[in-house]
């Protein structure tokens, strides 16, 4: 078994090599800057989404690349490490765009560095497609040149606080009667998530009783879970990337916290059930994506062959899941290519209004642009770790499973 | 201001909270309290207020992680990280902080503070900018359903912060180099002319700081986390901690370290985790000003 | 002597004229070199000239870059759905509010800074020595700390504000026109202040505070007054910043302590402590260094700024101003002499 997908990874990987040198020759490249999080706090997910990129990069070459005006051409990212801090980033995407040239983006990870970006391609009105950032405080400003692949924030766990009314009602409780602890990171991501789950709970009439922000390096949340052990509440909020994510699952088993339901973010891109085990058992998690979907489309095949090809191109994902993260960039260089050959011209104001109109299926769910720049062509699911299994358990039209409840 | 008020009813809810609180507030105080006691060391003795302070408890916990990737014992750590940050204080010594000793005293504050720089950043380019710990595996103690635990790890940590602390009030109790650095710290001239090296006595007694820094830090990196700018947090403290207790009065310092752990757990526990550094802060301005209150009216008594 | 000054002035304020149109490409870089040289020149007048040596002068940067966020966002728009994570309607500004919003914001952060600096100034200023550094250092952390858990002017996430209206590389011009304008402002008035008897004042507050008070100055109001013209300015310049950088957050961007709030104290001391030239002379030499390490020893950047910081204080701490005084006395002739006769006086 071993030896048969090292065998094919070998031949992929050769077959790669000579398609690219064929066609290199041929082709025209379309430049793209990104500037994203190769080390600091967010480096597990910038360096996800860097592969997600890439992944695409050659899955387009490999199919012929992309057809403007009659000519091929392939698209080659300038990365920038952003050090995950948004005035770097803000820096290097100056950098980018007045030293390199590059006349579209790809965007960084994370809603804060995107915020921080954002501004200046703005400002060059430079296209800048991005796939990791989510805060609705992104699109309220007006801006004309970001394009955002993924669902808004707000959308995450809203389906946790709906699941933990209906649950209180077979209960034969009020939805009112149940409490909320939230536990997030200081960033504009995971704020918006807070404000998400403030929102839906407040039209429940849930009580939030704990309300707190993790220290800055996430590595310490002991102190609000002791809060969550004395006021027991129904359902537990924490969101703070990949980190965050660790931290909470690895601090929730030490500390022995009871809590019936427990929704986070990011467990796939943090791989805690390969990380921790059992003790990520009955967790939900958010996600954008789910490889169990019925979505597909021409290039990248199913959700599930998407998965597949992209474990054969990075086998270091083998073991775990490919995480939202990955295929929301490579929707991201999808968009692009789709914008440059509808607006069949490399002028990067028709570009601009390409990606506009853009309404398209893909292995990664539908994609279409509001007049903000947010997707909204394309839900949020939820997924409960069962057994070490990522099952879809809300909302009821994608559920394959029933929700485990209470935990443990 | 209502998440404020729960939190502190919760404190007259369940009152082994309090129990909780302080003990993890003594825990992390213990530690505060020995980077403190290194500073003042330094402060009292050549009057040096070193902003690297913190750079080298983190460098400790660095070099005890290293050891343990490379498969040596956690415990191990500790005293390896004295010697190592013995021999980084000594070349950090020679090179700037002799130089300092004289000048006026912003020059000490923004000497150290540039070589507070420059260790953050060689340990972000040597281990990445990841927090880092080493887990001794031990398991943890429950007590009141669960509400106070106490790993036995950070009882191990406090236990060895202790003894290093005994350790060293008794070198400078009774050996001949002690005698030697309070004589200096008393009047640095009248040492100089009682034949007493004062030289020789500035670099061990910022050797010695250095030392005793790493070696909180290798206590820290198996109890806490550590991560390379994380040392301004711990230099805050041990000004905070030298400031209220005053210079040379040892029992004063290992009191305020304690009292600031307590203190700021209670502040984290009642306006929230986020707060804690800014607890910190306002902290240490709240000493400054209390002290220049204190002296105000010490100079309308000489009126 | 005189007109060789006149002259050397004139030369100055034409390059500043026509340097963002001689080096378009260089816009962003030259703007932030005009405000080194604004920060440096007033850490130096309490630093330099009134033996203050604060670390917190940072603070007014960043309370100067919320301020004029805040005042240009606030006449248009409601800051808390402003600044809110869960966003809210779109929020678009016309040119007249835009631009009477950078006029209104950037005035407004140096009035509200330099009252704060009174505020601040009336507690800090007890303090003597180390002590009113840290102390100084602690309020520029304490506010960064506060203000990142200050959920209505956005917290963690920080304030985007709106671009430029029109060309990018003209919006470069104007932000780069703004800082120097605020720069020779800074520079033409502490000329003019360090020959005054307030000069002295504070000059004698440096060299022996309590023979000045027995002399009869009241050093609290002088001090006060010092470091809250250095706060104005300083607070407009972070006020400009808000608008060139269009998006800030507490930490790292607006209360940056151990960033622009330690730069602008070695590039005082690069320069020259005291002087009227050595903070403009080294925040240049500062700025070079520092683009240079950022773009050719990228990782080792902080490193070179460490080991610069160390160098300078331990070894150069007269700076360049100071060493050529000492060395090349010859080259400031009689303007030496003028300046100790001056200073007897």
């Amino acid at each position: 078994m071993k030896k048969t997908t090292l065998l094919t990874g070998l031949l992929a990987g050769s077959a790669m090599l000579i398609s690219q040198g064929a066609l290199a020759a041929s082709c025209g490249e379309i430049v793209i800057g990104s500037a994203i999080s190769l080390t600091g706090k967010y480096a597990t997910n910038g360096v996800h989404a860097q592969k997600g990129y890439e992944y695409a990069i050659t899955k387009i070459r490999e199919n012929g690349g992309v057809k403007v005006g009659g000519k091929c051409y392939n698209f080659k990212v300038i990365y920038y490490d952003d050090e995950s801090k948004g005035d770097r980033g803000a820096t290097l995407a100056e950098r980018l765009i007045s030293q390199d040239k590059v006349q579209y983006m790809l965007g960084p990870y994370s809603s804060g560095l995107t915020k921080a970006i954002a501004p200046i391609t703005e400002k060059y009105q430079i296209p800048m497609v991005e796939a990791e950032g989510a805060s609705r405080s992104l699109f309220n400003k007006g801006y004309k040149y970001l394009f955002a692949v993924l669902s808004t924030s707000e959308q995450y766990l809203a389906s946790a606080v709906s699941l933990a009314a209906e649950k209180a009602k077979e209960q034969g409780k009020s939805p009112s009667s149940v409490k909320v602890a939230i536990a997030v990171e200081n960033d504009p991501f995971s704020l918006d998530i807070r404000a998400g789950v403030s929102e839906d709970a407040a039209k429940f009439g849930m009580k939030v009783v704990v309300d707190e922000k993790l220290p800055r390096d996430l590595s310490d949340m002991s102190a609000i879970l002791t809060k969550v052990k004395l006021l027991k509440p129904d359902l537990l909020i924490v969101s703070g990337h990949s980190k965050g994510a660790a931290t909470a699952v690895r601090q929730i088993k030490e500390q022995n916290i009871k809590v019936p339901m427990i929704a986070i973010t990011h467990c796939e891109a943090a791989d805690v059930t390969g990380k921790f085990g059992d003790a990520a058992n009955d967790f939900l998690c958010s996600t954008q994506w789910s490889e169990t979907l019925a979505y597909k489309d021409s290039l990248f095949g199913t959700a599930a062959e998407y998965e597949i090809g992209f474990k054969n191109a990075y086998p270091e994902y083998k073991a775990k899941k490919v995480p939202y993260q990955t295929a929301q960039a490579t929707a991201a260089v999808y968009v692009y290519k789709d914008a440059f050959e509808r607006a069949n011209s490399l002028d990067k104001e028709k570009v601009r209004d390409a990606l506009t109109k853009t309404d398209m299926q893909t292995f990664y769910g539908g994609i279409k642009f509001s007049k903000a720049g947010n997707n909204i062509a394309k839900p949020m699911v939820l997924r409960q770790i069962q057994n070490g299994e990522y099952n879809v358990v809300a909302p009821s039209a994608f559920a394959s499973h029933k929700l485990n409840w209470p935990r443990n | 201001m209502d998440q404020v008020l729960s939190n502190l009813s919760l404190l007259l809810e369940f009152p082994i909270v309090n129990l909780k609180i302080i003990l993890d507030g003594i825990m992390i105080g213990a530690l505060f309290a020995l980077a403190a006691y290194g500073l003042a060391l330094v402060w009292g003795v050549m009057n040096v207020k070193n902003l690297a302070q913190g750079d080298f408890v983190i460098a400790g916990g660095y070099v005890s992680w290293w050891l343990v990737q490379h498969g040596f014992p956690a415990l191990l750590g500790v005293p390896a990280a004295f010697i190592v940050m013995w021999g980084i204080g000594w070349v950090a010594y020679k090179l700037v902080i002799s130089r300092v000793i004289e000048r006026d005293l912003f020059t000490s504050l923004l000497a150290t503070f540039g070589l507070a720089i420059m260790l953050a950043q060689i340990m972000n380019l040597l281990f990445g900018s990841d927090t880092q710990s080493v887990d001794l595996g031990y398991k943890t103690l429950y007590f009141f359903d669960g509400i106070v635990n106490i790993p036995i790890a950070k009882l191990i940590g406090v236990l060895m912060a202790a003894a290093l602390a005994t350790g060293v009030i008794i070198f400078m109790k009774t050996s001949r180099m002690g005698q030697a650095i309070r004589a200096t710290a008393q009047d640095a001239r009248a040492a100089r002319v009682m034949g007493i090296d004062t030289e020789k006595v500035y670099a061990f007694t910022f050797s010695l700081n250095s030392a005793i820094c790493g070696a909180a830090g290798a206590i820290i990196v198996m109890v806490w986390v550590i991560q390379p700018f994380y040392g301004i947090s711990y230099a805050i403290r041990a000004f905070v901690i030298v400031t209220a207790a005053g210079l040379g009065n040892l029992p004063g310092v290992i009191a305020a370290g304690l009292g600031i752990g307590v203190f700021e757990q209670y502040g984290a526990h009642i306006f929230g985790i986020s707060y804690q550094q800014a607890i910190a802060v306002l902290l240490l301005l709240l000493v400054l000003i209390f002290r220049l209150i204190q002296q105000r009216r010490n100079r309308q008594v000489l009126k | 002597m005189a007109k060789k000054k006149i002259i050397l002035y004139a030369l100055i304020l034409a390059f500043t004229f026509i340097a963002p149109f001689a080096f378009p490409n260089f816009g962003t870089q030259l703007a932030t070199l005009w405000l080194m040289i604004i920060v440096a020149l007033t850490w130096d007048m309490t630093g330099g000239q009134m033996g203050y040596n604060s670390l917190g002068n940072i603070f007014f940067y960043g309370t100067g870059m919320y301020v004029a966020a805040l005042i240009s966002i606030g006449r248009v728009y409601d800051i808390g759905d402003y600044t809110s994570a869960a966003g809210g309607g779109i929020y678009e500004f016309t040119d007249v509010q835009y631009f009477s919003g950078v006029f209104l914001g950037v005035l407004g952060a140096g009035v509200f800074c330099s009252i704060s600096a009174v505020i601040i100034g009336y507690v800090t200023f007890g303090l003597r020595g180390p002590y009113f550094a840290i102390g100084t250092l602690g309020v520029a952390i304490a506010a960064g700390e506060l203000v990142s858990n200050w959920d209505w002017v956005g917290g963690g996430q920080g304030i985007s504000l709106p671009g430029y209206p029109g060309d990018p590389d003209t919006g470069k011009v104007f932000f780069y026109f703004l800082f120097a304008a605020v720069g020779v402002s800074v520079f033409v008035f502490v000329k003019w202040l360090y020959e005054t008897r307030f000069g002295a004042a504070i000059n004698a507050i440096r060299d022996d505070e309590e023979k000045a008070e027995a002399m009869g100055i009241h050093t609290l109001r002088y001090k006060l007054i010092t470091w809250s013209m250095a706060a104005f300015f300083v607070g407009m310049a972070g006020g400009i910043s808000a608008f060139q950088l269009l998006h800030f957050e507490p930490l790292e961007t607006a209360y940056q302590t151990i960033f622009l709030g330690i730069f602008m104290v070695v590039c005082v001391l690069l320069g020259g402590k005291g002087t009227l030239w050595g903070p403009v002379i080294g925040a240049i030499l500062f700025h070079l260094f520092k683009e240079v390490t950022w773009n050719y020893f990228l990782g080792w950047q902080w490193v070179a700024l460490g080991a610069l910081i160390v160098v300078t204080v331990v070894y150069f701490q007269d700076g360049v101003m100071g060493w050529l005084v000492h060395k090349r006395p010859e080259w400031f002739g009689i303007q030496v002499e003028d300046k100790i006769a001056g200073e007897t006086e």
